[in-house]
């Protein structure tokens, strides 16, 4: 199943939307945990278990996964003349990948 | 303004892809235009020279070239305003092939006009009264606004995308589909949304602003796209492109 590209266009849109405030409360969230002192220790008895973080960083992930598979698409179609197939498999890719690899990292801090 | 008097240095593209700038010396006169220079020199002084205009007064959308690196229409450029100590370079509009020297080839950029479906497409038939459109409506102001496009590619010169990516319809196209869409008269407003909703459509456009930076007409074709992007957003919504 193949997106058109206006549903493309759509979901960088929303997707974008969404990271918006996730990044902010995430970059937030690191000042706390620097200025703070938080040890890891300290920060994974905070994040284990709970539902909240759990919720928002699969959030993140989803959106970030979607956003940047979109705009490699955009940047390989403009720089490096790709077309069809081999750009949908940069974006479906790309977007599996990160949404892969941040499955993992959120599973690490909330399991 | 600029007096009468002194020589001008010129640089003109000669030949195809592979030319290269050829150097002139031609009078300076006041109330130049970039287009009168070119025309001194193919008749002063290299007859062979290939360009092309027509109105001479900004109407027909002909004339454009690349002066001094930016995309201009000749025949309304005063040399006293683009000039750098009494030097122009001038060479073909860029993003289109060159046919000779300064004209480039059209084809594309209206085979582009064509895909997009630039054409108006009505509804009524001569037995039908004629529509009456009222001036102030939000629809026909958008109309307005993007409607006295000269077709000169400045702006398709100018996009960045278009460079990058030439299958991209680009600002000229895109600005008179944005006119079409606003047309309460026209009957293929959907298909044509679907033609701009594509791979090559609107929502290539990085608002960069190019386009509206160089338009002659001063028309705003980043708008009019920003427009049409709003149009297929929604149309994606529900599930139409
Ligand atoms: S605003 Fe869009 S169409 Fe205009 S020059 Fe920039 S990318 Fe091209
Ligand atoms: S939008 Fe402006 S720059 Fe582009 S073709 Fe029309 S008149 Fe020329
Ligand atoms: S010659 Fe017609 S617009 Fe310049």
């Amino acid at each position: 199943m193949n997106l058109t590209s206006a549903q493309l266009y759509v979901l960088q849109r929303l997707s974008a939307a969404v990271l918006a405030p996730l990044v902010l409360v995430h970059l937030g969230l690191i000042v706390y945990a620097i200025q703070d002192g938080l040890s890891a220790a300290e920060i994974l008895s905070r994040t284990r278990g709970s539902f909240v973080w759990a919720g928002f960083y699969s959030a993140f992930v989803i959106a970030a996964a979607i956003h940047a598979a979109i705009g490699l698409r955009s940047i390989a179609a403009e720089n490096l003349a790709w077309r069809g197939a081999r750009l949908d498999a940069l974006t479906y890719g790309a977007a599996l990948l990160l949404m892969t690899l941040g499955a993992r990292a959120v599973a690490a801090v909330v399991l | 303004m600029g007096a009468d008097g002194g020589n001008l240095s010129v640089r003109i593209w000669k030949g195809g892809a592979g030319g290269r700038l050829i150097e002139f010396e031609a009078p300076q006169r006041a109330n130049q235009t970039v287009l009168d220079v070119v025309t001194w020199v193919q008749r002063h002084r290299d007859p062979g020279l290939a360009y092309r205009f027509a109105c001479r007064v900004g109407m027909c959308g002909s004339c454009a070239m690349t002066v001094n690196g930016k995309p201009r229409w000749t025949c309304r450029t005063h040399v006293a305003k683009v000039a750098q100590d009494s030097r122009l370079t001038i060479e073909p509009l860029r993003n289109l092939p060159i046919v000779k020297d300064l004209a480039c080839d059209m084809t594309v950029f209206f085979e582009k006009w064509r895909d997009a479906r630039g054409r108006f497409e009505g509804r009524a038939t001569r037995y039908d009264d004629i529509e009456c459109i009222a001036p102030e409506t939000p629809a026909r102001q958008a109309v307005d606004a993007g409607i006295e496009c000269i077709n000169c590619a400045v702006c398709y010169a100018a996009c960045d995308v278009v460079a990058w990516k030439p299958d991209y319809l680009g600002p000229a196209a895109l600005n008179r589909v944005w006119t079409l869409q606003n047309d309460t008269r026209d009957a293929a407003q959907a298909e044509r949304l679907a033609a701009v909703a594509g791979e090559a459509g609107c929502h290539n456009c990085h608002s960069q602003q190019g386009c509206t930076t160089h338009c002659p007409m001063s028309l705003n074709p980043t708008a009019s796209i920003a427009g049409l992007k709003r149009a297929v957003f929604m149309a994606a919504l529900r599930g139409e492109v």
